[in-house]
């Protein structure tokens, strides 16, 4: 009965929220990705160079202070810097964008599927298994070869594959808050199918789906690097982090720097969202506060 | 035992069953019973006596799997195997119930506010903010204090005898006929139990709400129940009024349990008696009666299942012997 005494409203979302404060490494790499993301929206809109326009009398200018090119200047005399920024902005759409529609799908298919039961469970999950046969790399070039190379390509097909290990989860999940007695009575008040799963079984999932988003988001980076070095996802002059590193692959004896910036902050941010995962993972976990009340 | 008005609820050989031929399962087995208005019938029975299963089985929420033979009819309306948009139309509108465990029953991610008003808004197409003041209203009913901050609560930010009380709010919100109450206050400490029992008696002496309020506390049910069902096994075996009852059980279960209540009027015996042998194991219950095995007045007969038969006093009892209550009674002392 610790809890009478609270105030009000000190609901599951802000004892998560108070919990992920708590955590000096969660709120670190919160704060670095907040300043990755600043400069990536902030960088290209007030630096002198444009990411697309070569300049034939600064190409491969080594990193400096002066001079301008604080990253250095790349093949064709771009700014790094500014085309470090725009693949920053590029990677964290795509795994944003991605991932929210992976969850979206993956949420609200595993839900019907968990709560309904039966044969529409059966037919669900049976389409999930169909799906998880496909080979990932060949079904995203069939789908850039049947509608153009197109940018927003990239998010529909990782999103439309991704949401398969969700809706699998939420799914599990779902099975199991079905047998919890709230349910029960809120059919005893003769609440409906529908909204039994939007208000009972969608806002339980919420800190299952807000954790798997945030690990989800990292891996849907690297995929669209994957994809981006093998000249499927994003295309010139637009660049990806991905698309950068490959460029600077090409160039690492002669200009190690190229390969060695993009690939940093790739690393620094996936890192960053593979901690704060792991933080509102553990943040979320009810077992954490029955040693410790705070 | 007829009445010239009709029954709020009916009963008619009401039975809810599970799995298949050989190994099957009956926690609810050929069960007669009419709710009148206004009255407050109590079920009392051990665990595993079919007493929650049929709580379920009217409001049509038997576990999957359960199949029901018989009849319920709500006011003349037959339930079994209505469509299932009309018994979402009637749950929660004109039979409401309260769960057991006060925790389990609301929603961790929700505040009580929502959940209270959830009913309110479906069944009664009220608004958010006329249903808020609904549940606030309803919330003062059951004695909470600052109704209208509690609707911002969330269930763990609550005592478990709050808890409770919000249950019995969120069953009232739409003002139904019936309440069915499921072992209301078990999961309550004894002084919250006799708070919100409290609570119950005045709030059907305003309302006058029909209630069906199933325990295994025969002293819960004392000050509560007009007439009194006594089920084991799944089959009514006693229904009398309550009174006549306590007074006088006629069956030899119904006495052997009284028995083993505590009395204020008596000096407490150096131990407590209670009824031999382990409640039935609806897997292999016995071929007849099934309390013969642990009944001290066993017979040959018993091996037949006694019928429920009317007998003088507004009663019904289903046992061979056709003794007094003094001789049922005679039977469980020792020699």
């Amino acid at each position: 009965m610790s809890g009478a005494t609270a105030g009000p409203a000190d609901g599951p979302w802000r004892r998560c929220a108070r919990r992920l404060r708590a955590r000096p490494g969660a709120v670190a790499a919160a704060a670095l990705l907040a300043l990755i993301a600043a400069a990536a929206v902030l960088v290209p809109m007030l630096s002198p160079f444009d990411f697309a326009t070569p300049s034939w009398t600064e190409i491969f200018r080594a990193p400096a202070l002066r001079g301008g090119h604080l990253f250095g200047t790349d093949s064709l005399g771009r700014d790094l810097l500014v085309r470090v920024m725009w693949g920053c902005r590029i990677s964290l759409l795509v795994g944003i964008a991605a991932s929210l529609i992976s969850v979206v799908i993956g949420a609200a298919w595993g839900a019907v599927a968990g709560f309904v039961g039966g044969r529409v469970d059966g037919t669900l999950m049976r389409i999930v298994d169909v799906l998880y046969t496909v080979p990932f790399i060949p079904f995203v070039i069939v789908l850039e070869v049947l509608f153009g190379r197109h940018f927003l390509m990239v998010f529909i097909a990782i999103g439309a594959v991704s949401w398969l290990d969700i809706a699998r989860i939420v799914r599990g999940q779902t099975l199991s808050i079905r047998e919890h007695e709230y349910i029960d009575a809120a059919r005893a008040l003769g609440v409906r199918t529908g909204a039994m799963i939007w208000r009972h079984v969608l806002p339980n999932l919420g800190g299952l789906v807000a954790v798997y988003a945030t690990l989800a988001i990292p891996g849907i980076i690297l995929f669209e690097a994957l994809l981006s070095f093998l000249g499927l996802g994003v295309h010139a002059p637009l660049a990806s982090l991905g698309s950068l590193v490959a460029e600077g692959a090409n160039e690492m004896q002669a200009n190690p720097y190229l390969l060695v910036i993009p690939a940093t902050f790739l690393a620094a941010i996936i890192l960053c969202l593979n901690r704060l995962g792991d933080a509102l993972r553990d943040a979320l976990d009810p077992r954490h506060e029955q040693g410790r009340h705070d | 035992m007829t009445e010239a008005r009709e029954p709020l609820l009916q009963l008619r050989s009401l039975g809810v069953r599970f799995g298949r031929d050989g190994r099957e399962l009956r926690p609810v087995d050929g069960v007669d019973l009419e709710l009148r208005e206004r009255e407050c019938l109590g079920v009392v029975g051990e665990s595993g006596s079919g007493k929650t299963q049929l709580l379920l089985a009217l409001l049509g929420l038997s576990p999957p799997g359960a199949r029901l033979s018989g009849s319920i009819r709500y006011r003349g309306e037959e339930l079994v195997a209505a469509p299932r948009a009309r018994l979402e139309a009637i749950r929660g509108r004109r039979i409401a119930i309260v769960f057991q465990d006060p925790l389990g029953a609301l929603n961790p991610f929700l505040t009580i506010g929502t959940q209270l008003t959830e009913g309110a808004r479906r069944h009664l197409g009220l608004g958010r903010r006329a249903a808020r003041a609904r549940a606030a209203a309803l919330l003062a009913t059951v004695q909470i204090d600052a109704p209208a901050e509690r609707l911002r609560s969330y269930p763990h930010e609550l005592s478990g005898g709050m808890r409770q009380r919000v249950l019995i709010a969120m069953a009232l919100m739409c003002d139904p006929e019936i309440l069915l109450l499921d072992e209301p206050t078990t999961a309550l400490d004894v002084t919250v139990q006799a708070q919100v029992l409290e609570l119950l008696r005045g709030l059907r002496e305003r309302s006058g709400v029909a209630s069906v309020f199933v325990t295994h506390d025969l002293g819960a049910l004392a000050s509560m129940a007009d007439r009194i069902a006594v089920m084991y096994a799944g089959r009514l075996i006693e229904l009398a009024p309550a009174a006549a009852l306590y007074a006088a059980p006629l069956h030899p279960y119904t006495a052997g349990l009284l028995r083993s209540l505590p009395r204020l009027d008596v000096p407490p015996p150096a131990r407590l008696p209670s009824i031999p042998g382990q409640p039935p194991d609806l897997a292999g219950l016995p071929a007849g009666c099934a309390f013969a095995p642990r009944c001290p007045l066993a017979h040959e007969r018993c091996g037949t299942v006694p019928a429920l038969r009317a007998v003088a006093g507004a009663r019904a009892l289903a046992c061979h012997f056709t003794g007094t209550a003094t001789q049922v009674d005679a039977a469980w002392s020792p020699p």
